[in-house]
């Protein structure tokens, strides 16, 4: 199984398609958390970007102190519908080349290859989770002492929670890419269906659930996309006035923690149990 | 090669089912140690399907299947297998040097081995280009290499030499052959008899699902006749009938047909033009083996009528 790992740290480092995953997720963390709000700040309060917004209040969001948000913020949605398309373009990438049958006549089991590849992923959404922290917290170091304002940091615990809940979100989203190519056998139906399910059909369930039919409300909450925003909502400790889209607390943190895990088991279970049966054709 | 060394592949009553086509019907196949054994049938007829089974890459719908040993996909099956099952498949954007790495990975093999068997197929220099730049004959080789890695004491290729140009095809060809002189057993699947021929100790001959025929391809040679022009026609028929045996020689059109080895035929002059006689054509039939192969492989009409 180590070597199922080795091999396929090795196919992840080296395909560009991955880093430039990392690097749009990354870019879209900078954009939106850094880059516009301080234009909007720096260009003054009448600004349509701060309207309504203190600008004090502005700034506060982009200082060290909030550095988590910006952090993980993206992470339920934009960020969660590139990490499926990663899981995707990685397990649906030994399909379409067929090399699923080259790798398997070589000696891993089933079993392993495919933990391998899950660790495989588990361990570029580390990276990919730490990179994007280590961005931020530079960027409102730069802010923090442009502005002369205080440079007070979270706890080493709310970080360590904070990380590893963002984690998790994308390990979930990663996960689904991965059930559907499978699934699929494929990589372009996966990535369709999956970011249409993100990006669409989250919001619009919410939205009529809301609006029209509360008493779907259970079948709103069970959402993977609702409960990884509870769950970053939840270890952020975000204001809802700054929560970004997709981001709010429809479940409790604990709940939102226990479905995601839920979750990203099954996903892993399905996976494994149909790529364990299935003929390699 | 040993005829009684318990066999390292042993297939019997071997049925593959995709819905409603049967790709492997009642399939029987025995590859004994140190043998280079031609896996021969025309496209379609269920070589892919078979050696897929072999490989562990698709269970049976039906069937025992035995390789070294053990079931097919075990692990410590597969060590000792290398195999390379229809078109090569690499990841593109690595080079075959990165591919040949992660699947020493796989294979728990030490790096050392991946610079030998890329020298094996004569792939050293081009071993850090991208995989999807190489030629469909390097893609082959590195398919070889793959298969080459674990130092394999079988060896499964499924037909190799497809779509390659004649020098390519040579190339593998000679290849197969080393490793057969190695001392490595070798199952080769492949649509060309000729090829089968050039190559193989021995050929199981698949159609349609159904094993037609399993023969010594040295067996098979002996079907073989000579085609001979010569005159006086009469006066030849007799000193060739009574050097090689009334058995052997018969008349055909216009011409004399001997049942022996191709190999003979300088012999078969001398004996002529020693007798005096003029020889015009002296050939050995190359449709021979074809022929025997479309009878096996062609279905008949009226079986076709009864198979419904
Ligand atoms: N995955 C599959 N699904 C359905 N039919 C298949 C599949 N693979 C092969 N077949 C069918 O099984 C038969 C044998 O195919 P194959 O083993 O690939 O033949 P060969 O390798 O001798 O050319 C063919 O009729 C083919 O169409
Ligand atoms: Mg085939």
């Amino acid at each position: 199984m180590l070597g199922s790992y080795r091999a396929e740290l090795l196919k992840l480092r080296k395909r560009s398609a991955v880093w430039v995953l990392f690097g749009a997720g990354l870019v879209l963390s900078l954009v939106f958390g850094y880059l516009l709000p301080y234009l909007g700040y720096a260009t003054g309060d009448d600004n349509q970007q701060t309207s309504g917004v203190p600008r004090a209040q502005v700034l506060r969001g982009l200082l060290p102190e909030r550095v988590l948000d910006n952090t993980i913020g993206g992470f339920p949605v934009f960020a969660g519908a590139l990490a499926l398309v990663l899981g995707a373009i990685v397990v649906g990438g030994e399909y379409t080349w067929g090399t699923l049958k080259t790798i398997l006549t070589q000696k891993p089991g089933r079993g392993a290859m495919l933990a391998g590849q899950l660790l495989g992923l588990l361990t570029m959404l580390a990276v990919w989770v730490l990179g994007t922290f280590v961005a931020c917290a530079l960027c409102s170091v730069g802010i923090a002492a442009a502005e002369n304002a205080p440079m007070s940091w979270p706890g080493a615990v709310d970080i360590l929670q904070a990380l590893a809940g963002g984690w998790l979100v994308l390990t979930m989203w990663c996960l689904a890419g991965v059930v559907l190519a499978v699934a699929f056998r494929n990589v372009a139906l996966p990535i369709g269906l999956g970011v249409v399910w993100i990006l669409g059909v989250e919001a619009l369930l919410a939205g009529v659930v809301s609006s029209l039919l509360p008493a779907l409300e259970f079948l709103s909450d069970a959402m993977p996309g609702a409960n990884a925003g509870a769950l970053v909502f939840s270890v952020t400790g975000m204001i809802a006035a700054d929560a970004p889209p997709g981001v709010r607390d429809a479940v409790s943190g604990e709940r939102a923690l226990l479905t995601l895990l839920g979750y990203t088991l099954v996903f892993a279970l399905l996976a494994a149990v149909t790529t364990r049966r299935r003929d390699v054709v | 090669m040993s005829e009684t060394a318990a066999p390292l592949v042993e297939v019997t009553g071997l049925t593959k089912r995709y819905g409603d086509t049967l790709a492997v019907n009642g399939v029987d196949l025995t590859v004994r140690p140190g043998e280079v054994y031609g896996f021969l049938g025309p496209n379609g007829a269920g070589k892919t399907t078979t050696l897929r089974i072999l490989t562990g890459l698709i269970a049976p719908t039906s069937g025992t299947v035995r390789v070294l040993g053990g079931a097919p996909g075990q692990a410590q099956v597969l060590a000792r297998t290398g195999s390379m099952i229809e078109s090569p498949a690499f990841y593109p954007y690595l080079s075959g040097l990165d591919n040949l790495r992660l699947l020493a990975e796989y294979a728990e093999v030490p790096r050392a081995r991946i610079h030998e068997v890329l020298a094996l197929v004569d792939l050293t220099d081009r071993a850090r280009d991208r995989f999807s730049t190489y030629s469909l004959g390097m893609k082959q080789r590195l398919g070889v290499a793959a298969a080459l890695l674990k130092d394999p004491e079988l060896v499964i290729l499924d037909e190799p030499t497809n779509g390659l140009d004649p020098a390519g095809m040579r190339d593998m060809r000679r290849l197969i052959r080393e490793l057969g002189a190695d001392g490595r057993t070798v199952l080769l699947s492949s649509h060309l008899l000729g090829e089968v021929q050039q190559i193989c100790d021995r050929v199981g001959i698949i159609s349609e699902g159904k094993m037609v025929a399993e023969h010594n391809v040295e067996e098979l040679r002996g079907q073989q006749e000579l085609v001979i022009r010569a005159a006086p026609r009469e006066s030849a028929r007799s000193v060739l009938t009574e050097a090689l045996g009334a058995d052997t020689v018969h008349l055909y059109d216009d011409t004399l047909r001997v049942k022996v080895a191709p190999d003979r035929a300088a012999e078969v002059n001398r004996v002529l033009v020693e007798a005096g006689i003029a020889v015009s054509e002296l050939r050995s039939t190359e449709r021979a083996l074809e022929d025997v192969f479309f009878e096996l492989t062609t279905t008949q009409p009226e079986e076709k009528a009864d198979v419904g």
